[in-house]
């Protein structure tokens, strides 16, 4: 067990280096570096102009090189610039003093600062993930009880009219991704067009104070996507359990069918669901980014497409690094639940 | 001209019976829904003459009744389609309009359904998909916009108006708003489904767009299928180091989230290094690689006819890859400007490369698993046993045992790639953004949204239909594949 959880921490480890190299690498491109030079400069700025200004800024070192700074792994540098001025990466790009540190990057905890939001990226993305956090958090309060109840409900008469119309639901959640079902919730429920004007079509009032009326629709939306791949993937491991030879000598004692569902049946059949729950996190983080464009909501997705989409390269990479530690810390956590809750494999 | 109402002359009659028919409907499958909680499991009994008894108690006849009442909802809806081709123009409301504008979908349908249904004995899988219900509301729904985009693109149907034309005081119009005087004889009154933020006929931009997501998704499905095969069959055959090296990699693209993916592949400052350009390169010669070792691995003892077939094959394809990849405009220029006839528009050149990107790892990921179970079958060992290949044992004996489920990925997965792309529009990535596509209309409409909802909305019910369309589609081929 120890053993399996280091090896998948190496394998987690050596992913997350690869992903941030080429993250690092496609947002350090000379075209991007360019139009930050001319961004932060001046626009008029001729072709030499922005040579110098990225030399004298440490951008135009080799990609390893500033990979490794970046990361924290080599000295972060110093360089004496074309215009007399010597600017340090450590020390905010003016020059060093006597308790400037030789190493700053990701792994000291210098994430860098935001050129759009004039901020220090690690406090942007920790108030913005918190925001989302509070999302997520009834996100899922509303998708895994409701898909596997779904799922359950429709996985213990397999073939009943029961399960062809939980099965027919839960086919169409998984077809309407949220950029439809949220236009359509919004025509619906925030516009007097139907005349059912019960929600706020803007989540931003939800920032600070959620209620059920502005953050109703953004979480059903995300949740709705999702839920109907738990419930299929949960109805595919009720019914298997169902059909188990315990199963069947529990109905021959002479159990009752809810007996046999909710103390027998039940507790094996979450196993899977469990694991899938678990890689469904990466794609609700791109429900999140839709969904918070859409609903205006200011979290972690919103502000990766503001990163994204105004050239704000440290941001963007303080982003990227945080989704992909998500995705691959969940990977972990389902990878490890897996054994764990499985009693043949913890075992043995 | 008159604005036209949503019904028309239906209002006060087929319409008032059509909703109250499915809330009959709907009450009644809630009902048996509950009622199935509590009833008695079914036991099939059979009947003197073999058939199978039908469901005794009141909840068999509730099963009956509904069942009659859904072939009324039918009947209802046929009758409308029907009535209103009769009716002038006008008369019928939108809703009529909307219907005849359809026409020759309408007909295409009946036709492929009357001759698939009378001769689906003799169909194979396609056959049996007409034994299902679901299966057949999904490859309705599938056909209807394939018959769309070929009417529309093709031959310039269905539409009313240009997708682009802008005709100044119908900006943000209601659904039928009629188009102000003074226009040539034979332009159509009405903007069908009202007007955008530009005045462009919503009606017309839906189903122009159809054809866009028509030929970007199952083309761009294709080419996932084929990389993800190409390189997903030798992993799980061989196995070992290559097996890990090419996993790792796939997790590598599985990890990373799409969207920020998207944002980086797809920035104009990332277009004009020529990285989408390189990726295309990398990606469109796996066609050329699949077919070229099938072919080789097949004949290649019959070195006459192996020649020519790589030919046949390999020359178009290899010509139709030099013109599509080399392109003037990019860094990657390896074709002489003047042979290269194919010029495909960077934008949709790099939506669809990020989206066969995007999809082929999981195409490989099922390739793999498909084929380290298939490789341990008797018929495998015979194949090795005779002496032949590695690669004809993968292409002619692993591949097409692994169809069934590959077939159904493939139609969930053209509707993932629909949903794919209508992301990339929803963030304005990629496509221009006066293009008709489905995602950009949405991404046009959203930013109004709260002041005119009826120009997103088309779009989105469209998106939503095609892809519900591939996934009952996909379902009902799933069920009866498994049950030979």
């Amino acid at each position: 067990m120890g053993l399996f959880i280091l090896r998948r921490l190496g394998v987690m480890i050596l992913t997350a280096l690869c992903l941030t190299f080429i993250v690092f690498w496609l947002t350090n491109l000379f075209p991007n570096l360019e139009k930050l030079a001319k961004t932060q400069g001046n626009f008029r700025m001729s072709d030499e102009a922005v040579a110098t200004y990225l030399g004298n800024r440490g951008y135009t070192q080799p990609l390893p090189v500033k990979y490794g700074q970046w990361l924290g792994v080599l000295p972060g540098y110093v360089i004496e610039g074309t215009d007399g001025e010597t600017r340090a990466r450590c020390a905010a790009a003016s020059s060093p003093t006597e308790d400037t540190p030789t190493f700053c990057g990701v792994l000291q905890g210098e994430w860098g600062q935001s050129t759009v939001f004039k901020d220090s990226v690690s406090k942007i993305v920790g108030t913005r993930l918190a925001l989302t956090g509070k999302l997520m958090f009834w996100v899922m309060m509303v998708m895994v009880p409701g898909a596997l109840i779904i799922g359950v409900l429709a996985g213990m008469r397999e073939g009943s009219r029961t399960d062809r119309s939980l099965s027919t639901v839960s086919i169409i959640s998984t077809a309407t991704p949220e950029y439809v079902s949220g236009v359509i919730f919004i025509a619906v429920f925030a516009t007097p067009l139907f005349g059912m004007q019960w929600f706020k079509g803007t989540a931003t009032s939800a920032m600070d104070g959620a209620n059920f009326e502005n953050f109703f629709l953004p979480v059903i939306t995300i949740a709705l996507y999702g839920m109907g791949y738990i419930a299929r993937m949960t109805r595919a491991s009720m019914t298997e359990v169902m059909t188990a030879q315990y199963i069947r000598t529990a109905r021959l004692k002479g159990v009752s069918f809810p007996n046999i569902v909710m103390k027998h049946a039940l507790r094996n059949a979450l196993i899977a669901p469990f694991t899938v729950i678990m890689l469904q996190f990466p794609w609700l983080l791109n429900g999140v980014v839709i969904v918070e464009t859409l609903f205006n909501y200011k979290g972690f997705g919103w502000t990766l497409v503001q990163a994204a989409s105004n050239n704000d390269i440290e941001l963007l990479l303080g982003v990227s690094v945080v989704s992909v530690f998500v995705v691959l810390f969940t990977q972990l956590i389902s990878d490890i639940g897996y054994v764990f809750l499985n009693p043949r494999i913890r075992i043995s | 001209m008159e604005p036209l109402s949503w019904t028309g002359s239906f209002g006060s009659t087929l319409i008032p019976a059509l909703t109250i028919a499915v809330f009959v409907f709907l009450a009644g499958v809630v009902v048996q829904t509950i009622m199935s909680f509590f009833a008695p499991e079914v036991k099939l009994q059979a009947n003197a003459d073999g058939t199978i008894k039908s469901r005794g108690g009141l909840l068999g006849r509730l099963e009956k009744l509904n069942l009659q009442i859904f072939m009324l909802i039918v009947f209802i809806i046929a009758a409308i389609i029907v009535v209103s081709w009769f009716m002038p123009y006008g008369k019928a409301g939108i809703l009529g309009e909307v219907i005849k504008r359809f026409l020759p979908v309408w007909l295409s349908l009946i036709v492929t359904f009357a001759v698939s249904i009378t001769f689906k004995r003799k169909l194979g899988l396609y056959g049996k998909l007409f034994d299902s219900m679901i299966g057949m509301i999904g490859f309705g729904l599938v056909m209807f916009w394939v018959f769309t985009s070929i009417y529309v693109g093709l031959f310039d149907m269905i539409a009313t108006h240009d997708p682009l034309q802008q005709i100044s005081g119908i900006k943000n119009k209601t659904p039928g708003f009629p188009v102000p005087e003074g226009q040539d004889e034979g332009f159509f009154p009405h903007y069908l489904l009202g007007g955008d933020n530009l005045a462009r006929d919503i009606f017309s931009r839906m189903v122009h767009g159809s054809v866009i997501v028509m030929v970007i998704a199952p083309l761009a499905t294709v080419f996932a299928f084929m990389v993800g095969i190409t390189l997903g069959l030798p992993a799980g055959y061989y196995g070992g180091k290559l097996d890990t090296l090419l996993s790792f990699l796939a997790n590598l693209i599985l990890a990373f989230p799409v969207i920020l993916l998207f944002y980086l592949l797809v920035t104009p400052e990332i277009v004009a290094t020529g990285l989408p350009n390189y990726m295309a390169a990398f990606l469109f010669i796996f066609p050329l690689v699949f077919f070229g070792v099938m072919i080789n691995s097949r004949f290649k003892t019959q070195p006459s006819k192996n020649t020519l077939l790589l030919a046949v094959v390999l020359i178009p394809l290899g010509l139709l890859y030099l013109n599509v990849v080399s392109d003037a405009d990019s860094p990657l220029q390896i074709w002489p400007a003047a042979l290269d006839f194919i010029n495909i528009p960077s934008g949709i050149l790099v939506v669809f490369v990020s989206v066969v990107f995007v999809n082929s790892p999981t195409v490989f990921r099922i390739v793999r698993g498909l084929a380290l179970d298939i490789k341990t079958r008797d018929y495998v060992a015979a194949a090795q046993t005779r002496g032949e290949g590695p690669w004809y044992i993968m292409l002619w004996e692993i591949l097409p045992n692994a169809r069934g489920p590959l077939i159904v990925d493939f139609c969930l997965r053209i509707g993932y790639t629909t949903i794919l792309l209508g992301t990339l529009g929803f963030f304005g990535l990629g496509l221009p953004p006066e293009s008709p596509d489905w995602g950009s209309t949405i991404n046009e409409g959203r930013k109004l949204l709260l002041i005119f909802a009826h120009p997103a909305l088309p779009p989105a019910i469209a998106l939503l239909s095609l892809v519900l369309g591939l996934n009952l589609l996909a379902d009902g081929l799933r069920e009866e594949s498994l049950k030979d």
